[in-house]
């Protein structure tokens, strides 16, 4: 059977060799490693560490805190895409240029600078106090951070879909007596919403992973303010391999989850685009 | 029918498509002030802030952060290991990109996937499997410690995790942009004669520049930041093994704000050089990373 189409191009098995090499060397052996290392354990110990009531605490605060900031984000990513796609306005390419910053910061600097921003002296905190509204060291300066870190996300996946969106075809429907809201919930939304379910789903992903700009502004503590990344970072610093492996395997479970979604979702955006007849 | 007046008919122009209404027109502001403020409060109040704490208690303070022999030797290992990771990640993404959009062969597919996989990965399990490997209690770590190596809480642990984490970026660059320049003139190249590597270099190099550009810087912002990853494999090792993020996080739990603000604004600022340098690569080539 021939594995690929011939090609006058030289270099396929030495370029195609060093890859999969490299990337068994450095992904898919030590991923391996930790599929075995929980392989190792009982089954009783594997569910013992899963459902530890501290385990379970946290679960509920990435998963949930996750969910709010992917949906925090869907919201403002597509006014920010929005207002970035059709107006013009003084600073937009500024703006534009700076959507990507929390791809390119480290996430330790955004960590401290929102504890900073938030905290109850800082600049935005102190007017937020007054209220009893806490939020460094709680759960809502979580959200805020995952919020931070997942924004470009959806902005730059909505972005080229809101470019792509046809406007004659607005003005059509307008011409025909549509209204503006008609228009976007008939013409807009419908082209945009795989472009924004992919980056509701990547920011989702990212924000469950996420570590180095939570634990700063979190707080950390036991069943209340403590992430799943934080709780294997503990496990470790304990020694306690089986039981960060398990749960980093949990952790790895839902990443593939997340991996496979965003395929999907991508493949059914392309389809989509082609239906529309583009 | 009765013609309506002049009022009347340039309110009906008005309200037609594309025109602007009192409606659209409130949409707009509305829009814009949200986006604004929604940036302001989470993006531009922290960058400023990292500058503003950085430069509390004066200049001389901020300077000063630098004259200590800590904060040098983690700026030194930080350079160090984007050093390695980022030549090591370019190699590997030009030839994978090579061999992935240059040839059509079974299971493709599968490897893009595969190579795209560090991003979906926490940054706290990048590092767990590499202490799964080679930790006092992992698969090789007696054997290690027998021959006298150290991986974990030492350099080549810290460059193995920043190597995981920043594994896809130059090739998931390459890949869609090789694939769609297609190969007509690496094709023309081989069958007038030139040899592999000469084609690589005058033919398909000069297309591929801007894009390459793009994903090393993106790949070496990566490797500098790095924090959750590098925190696992490194030990804390004040001097020794702490990078620029992990110093920041020392200094900054030693209620040193000033120091700690002070590295994070190098920081930052590394940040901002890599989005100019970025920007500036779209606006030349109108190229925009499809995510």
């Amino acid at each position: 059977m021939n594995m690929r189409v011939p090609s006058i191009l030289p270099g396929f098995g030495v370029t195609l060799g060093f890859s999969t090499f490299f990337l068994s060397a450095i992904v898919l052996i030590p991923l391996a490693a930790l599929i075995a290392k929980t392989g190792t354990m009982g089954w009783s110990e594997f569910v013992d560490v899963l459902l530890d009531p501290r385990a379970l605490a946290s679960y509920r605060l990435s998963f949930g805190a996750s969910l709010l900031a992917a949906t925090l984000n869907s919201v403002f990513g597509f006014v920010i895409a929005w207002t970035l796609v059709r107006y013009e306005f003084p600073g937009r390419k500024f703006i534009d240029a700076l959507i990507d910053m929390p791809f390119a910061l480290p996430t330790a600097v955004s960590g401290i600078a929102l504890t900073a921003v938030f905290a109850e002296n800082g600049w935005i905190g102190q007017y937020l106090a007054p209220f009893g509204i806490k939020v460094a060291y709680t759960w809502i300066g979580i959200v805020i951070a995952l919020t931070l870190i997942g924004l470009p996300f959806v902005v730059r996946s909505v972005q080229p879909a809101l470019q792509e969106v046809q406007r004659d075809l607005e003005d059509a429907a307008e011409t025909l007596g549509a209204g503006r809201f008609y228009v976007f919930r008939r013409i807009i939304f419908p082209a945009v919403m795989p472009a924004l379910l992919t980056g509701f789903t990547m920011a989702f992903a990212r924000a469950i992973g996420e570590y180095g700009s939570v634990i700063f502004i979190a707080g950390n503590l036991p069943m209340k303010t403590e992430i799943t990344p934080l709780l294997i970072v503990i496990k470790l610093e304990q020694f306690d391999y089986a039981g960060a492996a398990a749960l980093g395997f949990i952790m790895l479970v839902m990443s593939f989850v997340m991996l496979l979604s965003i395929n999907l979702l991508q493949a059914w955006g392309r389809r989509r685009h082609v239906a529309a007849g583009r | 029918m009765s013609v309506g007046t002049n009022k009347e008919v340039l309110a009906e122009i008005a309200s037609r498509p594309g025109r602007d209404t009192v409606l659209s027109g409130a949409i707009k502001v509305m829009f814009i002030t949200l986006s604004l403020l929604f940036l302001g409060a989470l993006l531009f109040a922290p960058l400023l802030t990292v500058f503003a704490m950085a430069f509390e208690k004066g200049v001389e303070m901020y300077f000063a952060s630098f004259h200590d022999s800590d904060t040098l030797a983690a700026i030194r290992l930080t350079l160090t290991v984007a050093a390695i990771v980022v030549p090591v990640n370019t190699v590997f993404g030009i030839a994978a990109a090579w061999a992935l959009a240059k040839f059509e062969f079974k299971g493709k597919s599968v490897l893009i996937t595969l190579i795209d996989l560090p991003i979906a990965v926490s940054p706290v399990i990048s590092g767990l499997i590499y202490v799964l490997l080679f930790g006092a209690q992992g698969w090789f770590g007696l054997w290690l410690q027998e021959h006298d190596i150290s991986i974990i809480y030492a350099l080549p642990g810290i460059v193995l995790a920043t190597m995981f984490v920043t594994f896809p970026y130059v090739a998931r660059e390459l890949i869609p942009l090789m694939q769609q320049l297609g190969n007509d003139e690496e094709e023309a190249a081989i069958t007038l004669g030139a040899g592999g590597l000469m084609t690589f270099f005058y033919v398909t190099l000069p297309k591929i520049r801007w894009g390459l550009v793009y994903g090393v810087i993106l790949c070496n912002a990566r490797a500098m930041g790095e924090f959750g990853a590098v925190s696992v494999v490194s030990g804390h090792i004040r001097g020794m093994t702490t990078t620029m993020p992990l110093h920041v996080e020392i200094l900054y739990n030693e209620y040193n704000f000033v120091s700690a603000f002070a590295v994070a604004s190098l920081l930052t600022l590394l940040a901002v050089v890599t989005l100019v340098i970025k920007t500036l690569v779209e606006w030349r080539t109108g190229y925009r990373r499809n995510k």
